[in-house]
């Protein structure tokens, strides 16, 4: 299941879910930092779980639930307090952060935030913006 | 992604069994679990290994229980289940310790305990805990089941006793006695790769395990003999200096990674 869709695809096992999602889905919200591991900007749910995207291979997520950033429709109550609680300014890890957030559920507190998004690099906002959306989002 | 997927070739088991009887019949083949070390090294281009064999879907490899009194670990189960399970948190607090150190909850949610053991890095974070706990490494061929001394499973610098026709199936701990310690000392909280790792046990005799300050994990025998024996921590420092053979390399100094074991050493022994 692809953002709720029945999804077959036929792909070689080991594609990165990241290059599938983009290359063969035209699903483009889901960036590449790194490509190892490290900045979390690939980040999705799989399951309801953040993975980082570029170190999955496609064979794992077979009968799975993948969640991107496009399955969140624009609606989420984290798009729009990213957006009016300045969280994102180049935009480029926005995504990655998102997804992580999603999966620190309703009200977190401050330290469940940072460690829910330890994963997750930023170069840009230094996180205060990052975290005051997260903790804003209704 | 560097480097193409197009020649490479996975194979999907759909038993143990099946996987067993390929590793057999069809290797050699590179096993693939939360892939968190293997598709660095493949985006890296560093690993030029063609062949591999799907262990994700071997549901039987992911349990957490208590099996003839031992703690029974899954190689598949990954920190994050590490993490949330009872029996873990009740008997081995220093294992859940070091799975929440251990990357964010991005590779928590993916690397296995059975990847940490066989990706074999003298840096690895559970290593310690399995050292100091006396763990067994439950080892699993075609040909049937061989159990290894964790403390006898490293021969060398990211060499271990398994066969290449072999799947690590589980760890096995025994009930431990004793106050639980991990400390990991590294740049940052989640990410880093550790410093200096030390995990031990305050039990008759202590139990003192470190990586990332010699070519394996190792226990620190001596320092626990010394202490077992009444020595004093100073005496005990000294001995633990002794006994490390850590390098320079990018991430830290030989001197800084042994001034850090011996301080940690003071923590484990005075309980702090
Ligand atoms: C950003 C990042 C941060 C990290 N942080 C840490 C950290 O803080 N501490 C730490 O210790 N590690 C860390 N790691 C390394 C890695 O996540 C761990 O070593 C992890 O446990 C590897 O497990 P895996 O299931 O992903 O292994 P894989 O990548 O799937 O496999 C690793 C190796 O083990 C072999 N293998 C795996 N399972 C088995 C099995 N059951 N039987 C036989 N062979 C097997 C594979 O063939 C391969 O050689 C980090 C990695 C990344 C990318
Ligand atoms: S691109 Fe996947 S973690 Fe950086
Ligand atoms: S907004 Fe630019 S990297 Fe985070």
């Amino acid at each position: 299941m692809l953002n709720g869709r029945r999804t077959r695809l036929d792909v070689h096992p080991m594609k990165r879910l990241l290059d599938v999602l983009r290359e063969e889905c035209g699903l483009t919200g889901t960036k590449e930092g790194c490509g190892e591991g490290e900045c979390g900007a690939c980040t999705l749910l799989v399951d309801n779980r953040p993975v980082n995207s570029c170190l999955v291979p496609v064979a794992h997520v077979a009968g799975a639930r993948v969640m991107t950033i496009e399955g969140l429709r624009g609606r989420h109550p984290l798009q729009r307090a990213f957006v009016e609680h300045g969280g994102a300014q180049c935009g480029i890890c926005t995504p990655g952060m998102i997804m992580a957030a999603v999966a620190v559920g309703r009200k977190p507190a401050l330290d469940q935030i940072r460690t829910g998004l330890a994963g997750n690099l930023c170069r840009c906002t230094g996180y205060e913006a990052i975290y005051r959306s997260v903790m804003r989002a209704r | 992604m560097i480097g193409s997927i197009a020649n490479r070739t996975l194979l999907q088991p759909k038993s143990l069994a099946d996987a067993l009887k390929m590793l057999r019949d069809e290797g050699p083949l590179t096993p693939l679990a939360g892939c968190t070390d293997l598709y660095v090294a493949l985006n890296f281009g560093t690993l030029k290994d063609v062949r591999f064999l799907n262990l994700w879907g071997l549901e039987r490899l992911r349990p957490i229980g208590i099996r003839a009194g031992m703690l029974a670990i899954g190689a598949l189960a990954t920190y994050t289940d590490l993490i949330r399970s009872p029996v873990v948190r009740k008997r081995l607090p220093m294992l859940v310790a070091a799975a929440r150190e251990v990357g964010g909850v991005q590779i928590q949610n993916r690397g296995t305990i059975g990847g940490n053991v066989v990706n074999a890095s003298p840096a690895g974070d559970t290593l310690p805990v399995l050292a100091a706990a006396d763990a067994v490494v439950v080892l699993q061929s075609a040909g049937g089941v061989r159990r290894i001394p964790f403390n006898a499973f490293y021969t060398g610098y990211r060499q271990t006793v398994r066969r290449s026709d072999e799947i690590v199936v589980a760890l096995e701990i025994a009930p431990i006695r004793g106050r639980q310690y991990f400390r990991k000392v590294g740049t940052r909280a989640a990410q880093a790769i550790s410093k200096v790792v030390m995990a031990g046990v305050a039990g008759t005799p202590p139990r003192i395990a470190l990586g990332s300050v010699a070519p394996t994990v190792i226990r620190a025998a001596q320092t626990e003999a010394a202490i077992a024996g009444g020595a004093s921590l100073e005496a005990a420092q000294r001995i633990l200096a002794d006994e490390l053979s850590p390098i320079d390399d990018m991430r830290s100094t030989a001197e800084y990674r042994r001034r850090v074991a011996v301080n940690l050493l003071a923590q484990f022994v005075l309980g702090r």
